[in-house]
């Protein structure tokens, strides 16, 4: 498999603290990849480096073959990097459909205000939001504001998805519904990037599993390897779930 | 194109017909009232459609009238000097956004309050081009007469409003006012859907200016005579913001007519007040805006809301 995105030892500093420390990484296409570890860890810069939105301080950052280290956020999104926010980001006033409408007329080239809002809807019904789609944002529940982000980002027609938390915030019926739908785009062949804290999720979609820990890259590997690593246990499981799993294991 | 649109420009075409009913006065409160419609229609593309409160209407305003002064003073003739004055300021304002628009909310808006002062001080030291404080003497542009004169600024005055509502009603149509729209809700997440934001803030603050600085190069021809402290004034700045509070925010046609309730009241205060018509005015624009924070369009709505509904 040839690999998607390239990490060569990223860091990244705010002022004195270093949020990332020499992170290298490798995304293969087609892979789900878990990205875990406690609160703090640097999960969400790392997402923030690879699109832009906080550059790296050192590293290089290496899409499909393009060094995309200093793009900016609005260029990586329409090189087909897309992500959903852990704190939603709807645009409040406008409608579900208009929200998802907006990610497609910007990110891809010679959309119109028409044909976006067509697509939208495929992408709406996707995610189950059609009933909803000419409703105000702000309106609509946490549960359905996580799924429209899933839309706006699907809109982008991504080659590498980063899902923030998608999962942080439901309740376990609502996290279900999530894990299907990102398994149906696993299907699709969306390369995925998800962060996530229910361990339960992230065995259940993940074809591998990353783990950071103060910054660094800790373990890396399949995921009932990386859950029995004494440095992952130490620092984020838990020697509670590690008993746990090794007695159902 | 949607109803408020079509009364905006049936609205615009009605004014045209000011000149058969009135004399030189009516003229005169026409090309007023063109000029503020112009101001605040501009303004609303920045303040309105992107969310960004720009306090920079006056430095435009200003550098227009001095752009066109000049150029008439020069010889070249008015149908030239307009729009230069207009394209100066649309080239100039994308300039200046690109840099000042990285800051938000309260630092932007002093930001662009400070362009008003950078600009007069500039024009008040370049005493050999534009005569400094000493003010700049602009030639008559035809000798048919002052009543004829009145009614050929007010319609230069008009067709320049023709323009801007046009704009307006273009932008808030297109890409670019859906993209604004997404910069005003969330910069963030619009800078994350693929939209270049900082290209369209720049474009939005180019064009509120361009129409602005087109209106003073309108305003130096019509009036013979400039000079810093009267369209470098802070009021051109502020006028446009509170006409568009009256009306209400972001709409075009509320925007528009606020701009004539407003040129209302303060024709109205001016006469009965004299003495002391800037704090009578003030008083009543913080009474409607007290009890019409959403402006003079949410009564639309609730008007609406009297009739029986269709079930």
């Amino acid at each position: 498999m040839s690999e998607i995105l390239q990490l060569h030892s990223i860091s990244r500093n705010f002022s004195g603290l270093k949020a990332l420390r020499d992170v290298s990484l490798g995304i293969s296409k087609g892979e789900v990849l878990g990205l875990i570890g406690p609160n703090g860890a640097g999960k969400t810069t790392l997402v923030n480096v690879v699109t832009g939105v906080t550059p790296a301080s050192s590293g290089t950052v290496m899409f499909l073959g393009q060094d995309i280290t200093r793009v900016k956020t609005y260029q990586s999104a329409r090189l087909g990097l897309s992500r959903t926010f852990q704190v939603v980001q709807p645009f409040a006033e406008f409608s579900a459909l208009d929200n998802v409408a907006a990610a497609a007329l910007f990110s891809q080239p010679g959309e119109s205000i028409k044909s976006a809002r067509e697509e939208a809807r495929a992408h709406l019904a996707f995610v189950g939001l059609e009933a909803q789609s000419d409703q105000p944002a702000a309106t609509l529940t946490l549960a359905m504001r996580k799924r429209l982000e899933l839309a706006k980002a699907l809109a982008m027609k991504p080659k590498l998805l980063f899902l923030d938390e998608v999962n942080a915030g439901l309740n376990s019926a609502e996290v279900e519904r999530a894990t299907r739908l990102i398994h149906q785009l696993a299907e699709n062949g969306i390369t995925i990037v998800m962060i996530e804290h229910l361990m339960k999720v992230v065995l259940n979609v993940c074809t591998r599993i990353a783990v950071l820990h103060n910054g660094q890259l800790i373990a890396d590997g399949a995921p009932r390897d990386v859950i029995k690593n004494p440095a992952v246990v130490e620092a984020y499981l838990g020697q509670q779930y590690a008993q746990r799993a090794g007695a159902r294991g | 194109m949607t109803r408020s649109n079509l009364i905006l420009l049936a609205l615009v075409v009605g004014i045209a017909a000011l000149p058969m009913v009135g004399g030189s006065y009516a003229l005169r409160l026409g090309t007023i009232a063109c000029m503020y419609g112009i101001l605040a229609l501009s303004w609303n593309v920045v303040g309105g459609l992107a969310g960004y409160p720009s306090f920079a209407t006056a430095a435009f305003f200003g550098f227009g009238a001095y752009t066109a002064g000049v150029l008439l003073g020069k010889g070249v003739p008015l149908v030239v000097s307009v729009p230069a004055a207009g394209v100066a300021s649309f080239v100039l304002a994308c300039l200046l956004g690109a840099a000042l628009l990285r800051l938000r909310g309260h630092y932007f808006a002093i930001a662009s309050l400070s362009l008003i002062e950078v600009f007069r001080e500039l024009v008040n030291n370049a005493t050999d081009l534009t005569g400094g404080g000493m003010g700049l003497n602009i030639p008559l542009t035809s000798t048919a007469g002052v009543m004829a004169d009145a009614t050929f600024f007010f319609y230069v005055m008009w067709g320049l409003l023709v323009g801007t509502a046009l704009m307006v009603v273009v932008v808030a149509g297109s890409k670019l006012g859906f993209g604004l729209a997404c910069i005003r809700q969330n910069e963030t997440a619009a800078n994350m859907i693929g939209l270049n934001t900082t290209l369209y803030k720049s474009v939005a603050f180019g064009l509120s200016a361009g129409f602005v600085g087109a209106a003073g190069g309108v305003y130096a021809a019509w009036v013979h005579y400039i000079d810093p402290s009267d369209v470098f004034d802070i009021l051109y700045s502020v006028k446009p913001i509170v006409m568009a509070l009256i009306g209400g925010l972001g709409s075009p046609l509320g925007v528009l007519i606020g701009a004539f309730v407003y040129l209302g009241l303060e024709e109205v205060v001016w006469r009965n007040y004299i003495q002391i018509h800037s704090g009578v005015l003030g008083i009543l624009i913080v009474v409607l805006l007290l009890f019409l924070p959403h402006g003079l369009m949410s009564l639309r709505s609730q008007l609406l809301a009297w009739r029986p509904k269709r079930v």
